[in-house]
């Protein structure tokens, strides 16, 4: 079992025809994932490996059956993108694309409320389901299919959890890279539902970082809601506040968003929380036990 | 991005938000014609840097003379603009080096009845902005917020349709606003908002906002920040962009396709992804060392950007070694590993390297830097490379 995709998720991309588009459907299909075609406005007709080319989303959901998207279009089309998903009732979107104006999240993030789909990022590496459907920019093979479900606002960092817990003999249930940006589609607590409701998953691991809030709500969530052991690391304790660290969403702000805080708020839920990020792996084995 | 004070009150002045008569000067003579234009009795002169604390702030070079001062003619104008002109400016924002002082702001005097506070700012738990207004204007909100939260009033708004009047009206009640300034309320508000969107924003801010005792409101300061993702469709906005105020290797990272902060410490670290960068600073600290910076090489970064990111690393003298740590996804520990060895023949590492390679061709790049004469401590882990650059200088 997994959240939101799975072998049976049928995968498109916008943007296919550029650069990071084509190498990244290669690199998913390639890992196994289905993918049936890709949409580039101006470009329908054309085929990307022998995968189909449409101009609009609508098309290719018709003519293929796709419930999934992964966005490879430049920032400043970015929103349209997720809106033309959104129209054409795509379920599972995901927004790899960095640089995406806050502003525009703001009206998004209102059409996807309003909606049935989920969106996942923008600026993430993606999401995936071990060994069944890889949507993104990561390495694919580190991954190990298990019960773990991992989470993280930060791209490289979930690599590191992942290959952690994989060396513990700790295999993923699904993985979701929620973005590094302000404001993002998917939040810890939305994860938090899907994992605790999710059969295959039986431990939760989310890795947060400066700025904003989203930990300490996520927090306050699973201290109510959530049963199974969960672990946490959140990045950026040394990071000096007023600056923006990669993330447009890491900045400590009139002294609000700081690691100690969010450590605070954690651990008061009952959280692991991993002191060093070299200790993520291990933390989520002492949840593990400490809940058995 | 940040900008000016007197780049703020020109867009907020062409926008419709009340501002007093000002004047800028860069030289202390135009500083003296500037107060005699402005015909007022008294006038106030206030340094233009990026960062706030300035009334209290003094310089270095004379700790009698604030960043802030009321001026009575133009020879006391022409005299304050002197002692600040060139000259560095420490304020509690600035840290103990300060900011030089490149212009001054000469702006009319005006009649005080109060002092209120007001900014917009993003509320990101919401989603979306929110205009915060105080009574206590004047002095600095974080301190508020932490004392007083309660007399700190909110309204969020969609920026399709704007903050509405009855917004305001809801705070003019709690702020003590009433008649004829309930409706210059109304308007200075609701066009400080649809700025924000205009200009896409990540701050607005009014401290402190006065209302004369006509009932007027003025923005007797302001400060704006934008937001950098949106500056390809804010080209004006970006010319506002005042490179003397930025870290000069930050600016130079920043043009490479960079991620770099300077910070304090000597340990330099070069790693890719915003996440596993803090977390590599992090894990320095925890075994004992001090990060020289944080260095986001990015996921689509070449073997010439790698290169001047070594370059930049290298040419902060406080650096004492350095630690590579590369979980490759989009990057390719071989790019990494060529990108070693060419800043290694190009600007030569005189301090001990420890590199940590994993992820996508991590045989490949671990090949490169066998096969190179480079001398190169090799990690295994993330303890294992903290570990070794502390121990590398003693820390």
């Amino acid at each position: 079992m997994s959240i939101l995709i799975n072998k049976d998720t049928k995968v498109i991309c916008q943007g296919i025809t550029g650069g990071a588009g084509t190498f990244h459907t290669r690199g998913c299909r390639d890992y196994g994932t289905n993918m049936v075609g890709g949409v580039t406005p101006g470009k329908g007709g054309q085929d990307v490996d022998g995968l189909p080319v449409f101009d609009t989303v609508e098309e290719a959901v018709d003519q293929t059956g796709a419930d999934a998207t992964m966005i490879f279009v430049p920032a400043p089309f970015t929103a349209d993108a997720i809106l033309e998903a959104v129209d054409a009732g795509i379920k599972t979107i995901a927004a790899i694309t960095e640089g995406v104006p806050v502003l525009d999240m703001v009206r998004v993030y209102e059409a996807i409320q309003a909606s049935d789909s989920t969106l996942i990022g923008p600026n993430c590496p993606g999401l995936i389901t071990p060994g069944e459907c890889k949507i993104g920019i990561m390495p694919g093979y580190i991954h190990t299919p298990g019960t773990v479900g991992i989470m993280s606002r930060s791209g490289t960092l979930t690599y590191e959890a992942v290959w952690q817990t994989s060396n513990v003999g700790l295999g993923q249930s699904t993985c979701v890279g929620l973005g590094g940006d302000p404001i993002v589609g998917t939040s810890f607590i939305d994860l938090f539902k899907l994992y605790e409701a999710d059969d295959g998953t039986e431990a939760i691991m989310m890795i947060g970082e400066i700025g904003g809030t989203a930990e300490e709500e996520a927090a306050a969530f699973v201290a109510e809601h959530v049963t199974k052991p969960v672990a946490a690391f959140i990045a950026g304790r040394t990071a000096p506040p007023g600056k923006r660290m990669g993330h447009a969403g890491a900045i400590i702000s009139g002294g609000k968003g700081t690691a100690a805080e969010k450590v605070k708020a954690l651990e008061a839920a009952g959280i692991e929380v991993a002191e060093s990020p070299a200790d993520m792996g291990a933390a989520l084995q002492r949840a593990i036990a400490k809940h058995s | 991005m940040k900008i000016h004070e007197f780049q703020a009150k020109e867009l907020f002045a062409n926008a419709g938000v009340a501002v007093l008569q000002n004047r800028v000067a860069t030289t202390a003579a135009e500083a003296a014609a500037a107060f005699e234009e402005l015909g007022t009795a008294v006038a106030v002169v206030k340094a233009q840097i990026h960062a706030g604390g300035r009334g209290k702030g003094t310089t270095v070079e004379n700790p009698e003379q604030h960043g802030v001062q009321l001026v009575k003619s133009a020879a006391e104008a022409q005299e304050v603009a002197e002692n600040l002109l060139g000259k560095t400016l420490v304020t509690i924002q600035t840290g103990p080096e300060g900011k030089v002082v490149n212009q001054v702001l000469i702006e009319q005097g005006c009649d005080i009845a109060r002092e209120l506070y007001l900014g917009i700012v993003l509320d990101r738990a919401v989603k979306m902005p929110v205009l915060m207004c105080s009574t206590e204007g004047g002095v600095e909100i974080e301190k508020v917020a932490e004392e007083t939260p309660e007399l700190i009033y909110k309204e969020h708004f969609d920026p399709h349709f704007g903050l509405q009047g009855y917004q305001v009206r809801k705070l003019c009640k709690k702020l003590g606003i009433t008649g004829a300034s309930v409706r210059s309320a109304v308007k200075f508000m609701q066009t400080l908002c649809k700025l924000y969107v205009e200009f896409d924003c990540s701050l607005a801010e009014i401290n402190p906002l006065v209302v004369t005792s006509d009932g007027d409101l003025i923005a007797l300061d302001a400060k704006m920040s934008f937001d950098s993702n949106a500056m390809y469709r804010q080209k004006g906005v970006a010319e506002y962009r005042d490179l003397s105020e930025e870290e000069p290797t930050e600016i130079r990272a920043g043009e490479a396709g960079l991620s770099y902060i300077k910070l304090d410490g000597n340990i330099a670290c070069l790693v890719n992804g915003a996440g596993l960068a803090m977390s590599t600073m992090d894990i320095i600290k925890l075994h004992g060392g001090e990060p020289a910076n944080f260095l986001d090489v990015g996921g689509g970064a070449d073997k010439d950007q790698v290169t001047e990111a070594f370059r930049i690393l290298l040419s902060d003298p406080n650096v004492k070694a350095v630690l590579v740590n590369i979980f490759g996804g989009i990057a390719r520990c071989s790019t990494i590993a060529d990108a070693i060895v060419a800043a290694s023949k190009e600007v030569g590492f005189e301090v001990p390297l420890v590199v940590r390679l994993e992820g996508t061709e991590v045989e490949e790049g671990r090949r490169i830097l066998e096969e190179s004469d480079v001398d190169i401590i090799t990690a295994t882990d993330l303890t294992d490379a903290a570990s070794k650059v502390c121990a590398a200088i003693g820390a």
